[in-house]
């Protein structure tokens, strides 16, 4: 009974702060760029984010003609399984988790990897050259970075001696992993950014040259899926960015272990968003070749000396 | 335990047969990708957890997106006239009939076998490191070679003459 209130508690947490994340980068945007933002509805504007949700449902839901029909309807409903099953694995507090799994971070990478299908699927069955050219981009954009997001974590895990979160967590009772794993996090963080294609990293769907990439042709619940997808995947990284590397729910007792959880990754989803309104996008070649060419080599020196340094204190 | 392995098995041989018999590609490849999907669940079931998180990271994950892409690129997603002359029912006679051979052989196998149940312990990723880098050391090597030849390969073929003359100036 508990297990389930946990399970429940989580969907719902998720996907509150995925909704309410739409406000929130609206008004720290236009914070940052010196205007008011959305403040009409509600108190503080909150009530934007209701009025956007009834505003996705009853929109008209149109599937193109000459889409290819069921690929089409699946592809959305992939991305939010994909990113709301990792959710699972993230511990809130001491006994306050979904999913013990011994395998934690290969669950994360096994779903992040079933990701790409949502997005590359949805461009294809879109039958739209704009939407294929996306889906090309993505599919490239997300295996490149995929393969040293997981090359970042293993400095993590070797230091845990675990792919189990939980345990991942108790092992930063010393000292959080930021400290001897700071090349590992900020690989990772790159590699988040371009796993969740957002700014500066949006290459799959930039607007300004492919209209909205491989969700040209998607309209009505379908485009919101994709939409709730794209916060509840910047939460899900910052999630595990401050369970991997700034101590997940540890923190002084004062405050309760959940709400410790909570403030790490809230700040670092305002990171994502500061990064959204100050970053320029790279081009297309550029963005491959800083994958390769530096994070792939950074990443495995990371790897390499991480291992040397155990193997010599043991 | 059972009924999820029950699951798990139904949906493989469902999904393989749909992967085999679909006319566009994509929907085959889809296809496949839930057959290697529910082959992991197998392997979770049987306790060999990190067997089956690589099966879904590399197979279902990595390598069926680069078929995907491939597929995508050679735009060979639409049905084509040349296949569907191929799916009429001689064509599956002298395959069906091999198939049904190795079935037959199957099943005696399975019944005259002396069936043990697995060995029901947890296999841990540090066993899979360790049995890698001791007993399998010669395998891991080699696989490796291997996948070397083929980036070397791959840069061969990717790789492009440098120009130097100017653009409107090239001489071929």
């Amino acid at each position: 009974m508990n297990h389930i209130l946990i399970i429940v508690g989580v969907l719902v947490l998720a996907l509150t702060i995925a909704a309410g994340l739409i406000w929130v980068e609206r008004r720290l945007l236009s914070l940052w760029q010196d205007r008011l933002g959305p403040n009409r509805v509600g108190p503080l504007g909150l009530g934007q984010v209701l009025a956007d949700m009834i505003k996705l449902f009853f929109k008209e839901d149109w599937i193109p003609p000459f889409a290819d029909k069921p690929v089409f309807v699946l592809a959305p409903g992939i991305l939010v399984l994909t990113i709301l099953l990792t959710f699972a694995i993230i511990p809130f507090g001491p006994h306050f988790y979904v999913f013990n799994s011994n395998i934690g971070i290969l669950f994360f990478l096994g779903n992040s990897s079933l990701g790409v299908y949502s997005i590359v699927l949805g461009g294809w069955a879109s039958n739209n050259k704009y939407s294929m050219i996306g889906a090309m981009r993505a599919s490239a954009q997300m295996l490149t970075y995929e393969v040293f997001m997981g090359l970042s974590l293993m400095g993590v895990v070797m230091m845990a001696d675990s792919f189990n979160l939980n345990t991942i967590v108790e092992a930063q009772k010393g000292g959080w992993f930021i400290i001897p794993q700071f090349i590992g996090f900020v690989v990772f963080f790159i590699a988040g950014v371009a796993e969740t294609h957002r700014l500066p990293f949006d290459i799959p769907e930039a607007e300004g040259e492919l209209v909205a990439g491989y969700h040209s042709e998607y309209s009505g619940m379908k485009f919101g899926m994709f939409f709730v997808g794209e916060y509840l995947g910047i939460t899900l990284i910052s999630a595990l960015i401050a369970t991997l590397f700034f101590g997940g729910w540890l923190g002084p007792s004062f405050l309760p272990p959940f709400v410790w959880l909570m403030i790490k990754t809230f700040f670092f989803i305002g990171i994502f968003i500061l990064l959204r309104a100050s970053l320029p996008r790279p081009r297309y070649d550029q963005l491959m070749t800083f994958g390769w060419k530096v994070l792939l080599p950074l990443a495995l020196l990371n790897l390499l000396i991480t291992g040397a340094i155990l193997i010599f204190l043991k | 335990m059972n009924i999820f392995f029950y699951i798990a098995a139904t949906v493989a041989i469902t999904t393989t047969i749909l992967a085999i018999s679909r006319r566009n590609a994509i929907h085959a490849l889809l296809n496949l990708i839930l057959s290697l999907l529910s082959i992991s669940v197998v392997l979770y079931l049987l306790d060999a957890q990190f067997i089956a998180a690589l099966e879904v990271i590399i197979y279902a994950g990595a390598i069926m997106v680069l078929f995907i892409f491939v597929t995508m690129i050679l735009n060979i997603g639409l049905e084509n006239k040349q296949e569907k002359k191929w799916y009429n029912p001689r064509m599956w006679f002298v395959a069906a009939f091999f198939a049904g051979i190795l079935f037959l052989d199957l099943i005696l196998a399975v019944k005259n076998a002396q069936i043990q149940p697995v060995a029901a312990q947890v296999i841990h990723s540090k066993q899979v490191g360790i049995s890698m880098f001791t007993t399998y050391l010669l395998a891991v090597e080699i696989a490796a070679v291997l996948l070397m030849a083929g980036i070397i390969g791959a840069f061969h073929l990717g790789s492009q003459e440098k120009k130097v003359m100017h653009r409107f100036l090239e001489k071929k």
